[in-house]
């Protein structure tokens, strides 16, 4: 039966729906039928069932921030290669980000990215406009017109809304339609050269550092403007301890603010760069990868809820784009892979409950791009048959050759991870389905 | 071969020929025991008295092609590995960023790899990008030579630095070593502090705020034997002190980057002979080149016999080829 599908005594946890608790799956016509507790689910002779014993079942992801990096850059992604990789990753919903070439920035270039999307793409692609035309921060995109094709909100992303006077029209057009601007917080000045987080780390490695000021001031900057304006500013890839407090606080004072965090920078820090291969280009990444305090502190953000979404930041490159100098290297991580499998240490030491991080991954970015009344990110029944399964205790060694994405840049390549996703549902059919001779279970 | 070696050169010899892991690159100073720091002085002693010799080559490195790899301009560096690498009686090859491939956008791996498949055995890099040479020495068989890379390490510079300082005050452990200027983009610097306290010296720094980075005696944290500090105001950092250390200051990265008013610079930073007046009677200034008369240094003072800065030049080549030496691990020095 096409697009139906049993999936079968798993732990079954739905953050929409409050639920965590074993339970029967039925997947029918593409779309949640029932949702059963405790197992027992009767569903129509001849349908296809899929055994979940001991691993976790939950809405599959909903990424905002990915570079698919078509059009104009296929030798890094395609969308058919990327859409693959999120599948395999958990995601059944990404966000394009703008960065293209040429840029997302008109009706012509999201038509095709739809389109390629419809054509070739694994799971649901949604397309994020460029802020301003060609990312130039000189004009404003049509956002009226864009927002007519479906865009889920504006980004300059790779670069911040420089200009203060842009971002103020932005957020103003942005609240008449209701979508977010998703800033990339960085004064460039302040960054200006700077290729890894400012401190201990780069002293010592003689690189030019990127302060967490770099980021702090155009949050606070991007909350002043939210504030004047009433738009919905949602901040990229926050990173910094100090960017953490300000969306805190301005969370308290009825601003609109929401905020991401990449799984990287909830997992990694600056040490990085040193560690193994000294000055391994693959820790390279727009933010930096920040200290042990950042990490903490946008942890215990994202555990308050004062970050909404964990996004990945997908960011994949070509082998040459990596394989040279730390300062000519290109920033990027190819995350959707090894997404899990990183969030995962978190729950395994006591850093955050499964329900939060699924929450995280799921209706949280829903909400953001006004996509849960859709059912993105939800298993009610007639929300989208979208399904993660995980295996939250498997062991496997990260192996970057082995990526469906075309982008090989991980940092984590050759690290032992435990948990994965074994297999991933799209509109009730099952797109990815891990191959487990090849990995180990065990706790 | 016959000459005459006075007891400190045998002294140095033994020292020279004393056991130690084989080493493959020369990165930066920060994975050097002093063990090993002194057994390559004890070496660069032995060797400085060939370059005395009329006919100043011994065999040691013969068959061996070294090659100097430098993409950034340099005269005195270049100059003096070439001149070690021959002393040595290695056969040499000098490539530099504009006759290289580099300009034709083919990569650094890429160059090396050629080179090494042309038979290259060591590679001497100088790179305006810090790490440069980690990069070949993770992607090629070639043994690595650091000299210079970015503003992260200069080790040769800082090995020459400690031979001349332990040569001129017979010891390095116990003295203090005032460094000054800009730290923040100071390859020179950052190997010194290592080689410095490594060996025993205490290190003060004294930079202007804007180049000095907040978190470097965090950075250089560590049980070491000398001690690192900073000091903003030079003339209490050079009170009592042994050496003073002048770094390069780049005149137009100072207005580029907003760090500091040239003006500001010069009234604030210059070591000139005033200052020295407050050190010890017995300090010495040094500099490793190139110099900018009247702005980090003094005219008067650069040339005054407190200056060491041409002894730095001059025991550069005995040094780098004690780091060769090292390197390709000869059974013996044939002086």
């Amino acid at each position: 039966m096409k697009g139906s599908l049993l999936i079968r005594g798993g732990r079954v946890i739905d953050p929409a729906s409050r639920l965590d608790a074993k339970a029967d799956l039925y997947i029918k016509d593409g779309r949640i039928e029932a949702v059963q507790q405790g197992g027992g689910l009767a569903v129509p002779e001849g349908t296809a069932s899929f055994d979940a014993s001991g691993l976790v079942v939950s809405p599959g992801f909903v990424d905002l921030h990915a570079h698919l990096r078509e059009p104009g850059q296929e030798h890094k992604e395609t969308i058919a290669t990327g859409t693959r990789a999120a599948a395999k990753g958990g995601f059944t919903t990404v966000c394009a980000m703008p960065n293209t070439v040429p840029a997302q920035d008109s009706r012509s270039t999201i038509e095709f990215v739809q389109s390629r999307a419809a054509d070739t793409g694994a799971v649901r692609v949604l397309v994020v406009s460029a802020v301003s035309k060609g990312r130039a921060g000189k004009e404003l995109v049509e956002m009226a017109e864009l927002a007519k094709l479906g865009v889920v909100g504006y980004s300059d992303d790779g670069s911040p809304v420089g200009d203060a006077q842009m971002m103020r029209h932005a957020l103003a057009f942005s609240r008449m339609l209701g979508l977010p601007i998703m800033d990339h917080c960085e004064d460039t000045a302040l960054c200006h050269g700077g290729v890894m987080n400012e401190g201990r780390v780069a002293t010592r490695l003689g690189l030019r550092g990127m302060p967490v000021a770099g980021e702090e001031t155009m949050v606070a900057r991007n909350l002043i403007l939210s504030k004047l304006t009433g738009g919905h500013v949602h901040i990229c890839h926050l990173s910094a301890a100090g960017s953490v407090e300000q969306v805190r606080r301005a969370k308290a004072q009825g601003i609109r603010v929401t905020a991401e965090a990449t799984p990287h920078h909830l997992t990694l820090t600056d040490e990085l760069v040193t560690a193994g291969a000294m000055y391994d280009t693959n820790t390279k990444v727009n933010p930096p990868l920040r200290t042990a305090a950042d990490v903490e502190a946008v942890l215990q953000g994202l555990r308050e809820g004062v970050i909404e979404a964990i996004a990945t930041d997908h960011a994949p490159h070509a082998a040459e784009d990596k394989l040279c100098e730390y300062d000519q290297a290109a920033f990027g991580i190819s995350g959707f892979e090894t997404a899990m499998g990183s969030l995962l240490s978190l729950v395994h030491t006591g850093k955050l409950t499964f329900p939060v991080l699924i929450e995280r991954l799921t209706l949280g970015p829903a909400r953001i791009i006004a996509r849960e009344k859709d059912g993105i990110g939800a298993l009610r029944p007639g929300a989208p048959g979208d399904v993660a399964v995980t295996d939250p205790d498997l062991s496997w060694t990260v192996d970057a050759k082995a990526f469906l994405s075309k982008g090989k840049n991980s940092p984590l390549n050759g690290k032992t991870l435990k948990g994965k996703v074994v297999a991933t549902v799209y509109g009730g059919a099952l797109i990815y389905q891990e191959q487990r001779q090849a990995t180990t279970r065990g706790r | 071969m016959t000459s005459t070696k006075p007891a400190g050169q045998q002294a140095s010899r033994q020292a020279a020929k004393a056991a130690l892991p084989p080493r493959k690159h020369v990165l930066d100073l920060d994975d050097f025991s002093p063990e090993e720091i002194s057994q390559i002085l004890g070496t660069a002693d032995v060797l400085s008295e060939v370059l005395s010799r009329p006919i100043s080559k011994v065999p040691t490195l013969r068959g061996k092609t070294v090659l100097t790899f430098f993409l950034e301009p340099s005269t005195r560096t270049r100059a003096s590995f070439e001149r070690a690498a021959k002393a040595l009686s290695a056969d040499t090859i000098n490539l530099s960023g504009t006759e290289s491939s580099a300009k034709k956008g083919e990569s650094l791996i890429d160059t090396a790899r050629t080179m090494q498949a042309m038979g290259a055995d060591i590679i001497i890099m100088r790179h305006s990008m810090s790490g440069a040479p980690y990069l070949l020495a993770q992607h090629t068989n070639l043994s690595v030579i650091n000299a210079g890379d970015g503003w992260h390490a200069h080790p040769s510079q800082a090995l020459l630095d400690l031979y001349t300082i332990r040569e001129k005050f017979k010891k390095i452990a116990g003295l203090k070593v005032v460094i000054v200027g800009d730290v923040l983009h100071s390859r020179v610097a950052r190997s010194n502090i290592w080689g410095l306290r490594k060996m025993g010296a205490d290190v003060v720094l004294s930079s202007p705020p804007t180049l000095l980075p907040e978190e470097v005696l965090e950075a250089y944290a560590g049980e070491l034997p000398g001690r690192l500090m900073t000091e903003p105001n030079l003339d209490a950092a050079v009170e009592g002190a042994d050496v003073v250390m002048a770094l390069r200051i780049q005149k137009e990265r100072l207005a580029a980057d907003g760090a500091m008013n040239l003006r500001d610079y010069i009234l604030a930073y210059q070591v000139n002979e005033e200052r020295m007046h407050r050190a010890k009677p017995t300090a010495m200034l040094m500099h490793p080149g190139p110099m900018n008369e009247g702005v980090e240094v003094s005219h008067v003072l650069a040339y005054s016999d407190r200056s060491l800065i041409e002894t730095q030049v001059k025991n550069g080549v005995a040094v780098r080829m004690a780091l060769l030496y090292r390197l390709v691990g000869a059974s013996e020095v044939s002086a």
